[in-house]
């Protein structure tokens, strides 16, 4: 039997796993496509949030707050990029005006530091970009914006490499209660444990529901974005939020830590948890909105549009409780869950540890991670790297600058890769401006090379998403 | 491979190679071109179908056998050639930072840099083209690389957005392969790419051309599944009601290339490629061919490529200034 079995490796299964893996426990992670991050973790926003937007008591202000001081060691631990840009909420109004102050003092009594409210001449020599209309703004300095996929594999990977189990392609059917623990049943077989983390994100209603009466429904609220050039990149320096609605925090301008500027979301609440297809309305949408604060967006630069699904409930917070001994949800873990993962972690990790599992820390316990990025390092470093290993000479990736070394070494990693999105998310190739019309043939080459199958068996991202159907005539004799 | 160069010229397309050549035919004998492929030719190198040369040679060849004249002629010439290695960065005081497996990492310094870089194609995301976003969205240029470069097909049914040349001789290449393409989808009331394509391309093989029409919808989110097509009117707005499904595995984009001239721009330097101007407001930094605007047939690029190398064999001619030394990787033993 299992100490541990984490269903989902999103953020929080991801986070949950990288706190327990401190300890001498069996872990294993289950997650049900081929790859992590592949849920609300894959498309959002990519902000760690200050913490003044929840209402004050609930989970999710408390975690946040605690969130976003451990995003910042882990981030520098963990070697996950990260930029410490800080936000705004703009009044771009008189009344308006009301709504900046009320966040600025939810955000005194959430215990957020350094928040101010600044007038408009102050936000202007800030952002020079924004609309004409600024009336005033609350400037929230601890915010960041950070690269999401690489926050989860980064703890997931160093999860792994402290010993826990990973499995992919692994879809939990059913759950049984038996004596001292569960039974997961799965696509790959069943396996006993005795206790359960459900980190299972939009499905994590239909986990719960396998072990305990119906508390909570997951519906999926649907934000599509827009992502422009690094021509643009530098537009604004930090988050622009408008003043949130009923219905969110509303259209943000926001740069990337990859250096491109990032518009939306969107906010429709969908009836379909896998259905992230971008609709021409709501993009419309989401422009109209966000020129409303930064007016001379580019959009004729813009490279990519999507969609995310977040994990929306009626309960207004987080939804973080034992429900039967040792079987602990960790749900409904819609906007600040990015932020507040590290948190939620941790008190999952205290909830089991008080009666279900002996905590004990481990000896040696690796808390460090490090990766190559080319395209950062200094002409000594680089000529060094080359010198050593020649395939850190051979750019695949040119609008990133992504090296064939720095695939391989993704490849070679503790979670690899099995797609062409697997490597973009892990390494960026093929995230700029050319989409990887160019580069995305290599990456095809190189998966097919390393797992040493045929092209066709290559995919792009999930299951099912094949890129090539055959040889062609004359190759087939 | 030397520190300093008369002319470093980035990208060894048809573009680089004749700027390259005519700069050695005025004179200029340290020459260095940088190609990131792992032979010359540049995209030349999978257009295998013929059209090319009938201007500029007078008769009728094929991409490869284009570029090829012009590989034969750098052989009568010391111009030095660098594969597999990809120029990092370009700086107005002249110097070029670059990458390979062979080369290492180095900065070399010009006197004068011609940038040749080609150009890319307008993916989806710059089409803003709603819908899911399943495997088999692919551009017109990668799927001809895979069929002609690699000898794979990138599906079996197939809709094109946009009628850019390459998605014509895509639509012919793809239903030669045995592939059927059921419809290239234009928002224009005019095909993109030129009429001899739409004869021979489309025309000759029964494709429909559907002008004033947009794709609105993509469907299928593993594989695409099919496309939602529908007429647009003279402001390029779907009209309701004109809307027709068609089912495919495959939608190729044509729908415009773009200058790939990031590098030059990235340290400032300014481009002026509405008028057509092969000087950069860097003195010395020249650009050319498809990096500059995007030209109808490459016998253009040629004559445009020879004009620039001219001029940067005169600027040089006329320069006082030396090659920085200052930094230099590798760093001379």
């Amino acid at each position: 039997m299992t100490d541990i079995a984490i269903i989902g490796c999103g953020i929080v299964g991801a986070a949950t796993a990288y706190e327990l893996s401190r300890y001498n426990l069996d872990i294993v992670v289950i997650e049900k496509e081929n790859d992590i991050a592949m849920g609300a973790t894959k498309a959002n926003s990519a902000i760690i949030h200050a913490g003044y937007d929840p209402s004050p008591g609930t989970l999710m202000a408390k975690l946040d707050v605690k969130g976003v001081l451990l995003a910042k060691e882990l981030c520098s631990k963990l070697d996950v990029p990260h930029r410490h840009c800080g936000a705004f909420v703009l009044a771009l109004s008189e009344e308006e005006t009301t709504v900046v102050q009320y966040l600025y003092k939810q955000a005194l009594e959430n215990g957020v530091t350094g928040v101010e409210v600044l007038s408009r001449e102050e936000v202007l020599r800030l952002e020079p970009n924004i609309s004409d209309n600024v009336v005033a703004a609350l400037h929230a300095p601890t915010a960041m914006i950070i690269d999401p996929w690489e926050y989860t594999l980064a703890l997931a990977e160093t999860a792994v490499r402290n010993g826990a189990h990973l499995k992919l392609n692994c879809a939990v059917t059913g759950i049984d209660i038996i004596d001292g623990g569960y039974r997961v049943l799965t696509t790959q077989g069943s396996l006993e444990t005795r206790a359960i983390i459900n980190a299972a994100g939009l499905y994590a209603d239909d986990i719960h529901n396998m072990v305990a009466e119906p508390l909570f429904t997951i519906t999926p609220a649907k934000g599509e974005y827009w992502l422009l050039d690094k021509s643009e990149g530098t537009r604004v320096n930090s988050v622009l939020f408008q003043c949130p609605t009923k219905v969110g925090k509303g259209v943000l301008v926001t740069p990337t830590v990859h250096g491109n500027l990032l518009v939306g979301p969107g906010n429709i609440l969908a009836d379909d948890r896998d259905d992230v297809s971008t609709t021409a309305d709501e993009l419309e949408f989401v422009k109209k909105t966000a020129v409303r604060s930064v007016p001379d967006i580019d959009f004729s630069t813009v490279i990519r549009s999507f969609s995310g699904n977040r994990a929306h409930t009626e309960i207004d917070d987080f939804i973080i409780n034992e429900v039967k001994p040792g079987f602990i949800d960790l749900a409904g873990i819609k906007s600040p869950g990015l932020t507040a993962a590290p948190a939620i972690a941790k008190m999952a990790v205290e909830m089991l540890g008080e009666n279900v599992l002996k905590l004990t820390e481990k000896k040696h316990f690796i808390d460090t991670r490090k990766r190559t990025r080319f395209n950062k390092l200094t002409p000594d470093e680089k000529s060094a790297l080359i010198e050593e290993d020649p395939s850190y000479g051979h750019v695949i990736c040119r609008c990133e600058t992504v090296t064939e070394g720095e695939i391989l070494e993704a490849l070679n990693s503790p979670i690899p890769p099995h797609t062409i999105d697997g490597v973009k998310r892990r390494v960026g190739a093929g995230m700029g401006r050319c989409q990887s019309g160019f580069c995305g043939p290599r990456i095809l080459e190189l998966l097919a090379k390393h797992y040493n199958c045929d092209p066709t068996e290559v995919l792009q991202d999930r299951v099912g998403t094949y890129v090539l159907t055959s040889r062609t005539k004359e190759d087939e004799k | 491979m030397k520190n300093n160069y008369d002319l470093i010229v980035i990208g060894g397309g048809p573009a680089g190679i004749a700027a390259a050549l005519s700069a050695w035919e005025k004179g200029l004998r340290e020459i260095l071109i940088i190609e990131r492929d792992k032979e010359l030719g540049g995209i030349l190198n999978q257009c295998i179908h013929t059209g090319f040369g009938l201007e500029y040679f007078k008769e009728e060849l094929t991409g490869p056998e284009y570029a090829w004249r012009f590989i034969k002629m750098l052989e009568d010439t010391a111009i030095e050639v660098l594969t597999d290695t990809m120029a990092l960065k370009v700086t107005k005081d002249m110097q070029v930072h670059m990458s390979g497996k062979e080369a290492g990492f180095a900065i070399l310094s010009a006197k004068s840099i011609i940038m040749a870089t080609g150009c890319r194609e307008r993916a989806r995301g710059a089409l803003g083209i709603a819908g899911t976003r399943p495997s088999g969205v692919i551009t017109a240029g990668a799927a001809q690389r895979y069929v002609n470069m690699e000898g794979y097909m990138p599906g079996t049914n197939i809709v094109i957005i946009g009628s850019g040349d390459v998605g014509l001789i895509m639509a012919r290449r793809m239903t030669l392969e045995g592939a059927k393409v059921h419809a290239v989808v234009e928002i224009l009331p005019h095909p993109g790419g030129l009429l001899r394509n739409v004869s021979q391309c489309l025309n000759d093989f029964d494709i429909p051309l559907l002008l004033s029409h947009t794709v609105i919808d993509v469907q299928g989110r593993k594989r695409v599944e099919s496309v939602v097509v529908s007429k647009v009117d003279e402001n390029k707005k779907a009209i309701p009601g004109t809307e027709k499904v068609y089912k495919c595995d495959t939608v190729l984009l044509s729908a415009g290339l773009i200058p790939e001239n990031e590098l030059a721009k990235a340290d400032g330097i300014e481009i002026d490629g509405k008028n057509k101007n092969i000087k950069t407001s860097a003195p010395g930094i020249f650009i050319c061919g498809n990096a500059l605007h995007v030209h109808d047939i490459v016998d253009n690029v040629t004559r445009e490529a020879i004009e620039t190398g001219d001029a940067a064999a005169s600027f040089c001619a006329k320069s006082q200034n030396p090659c920085r030394n200052d930094v230099i990787y590798p760093k001379p033993r």
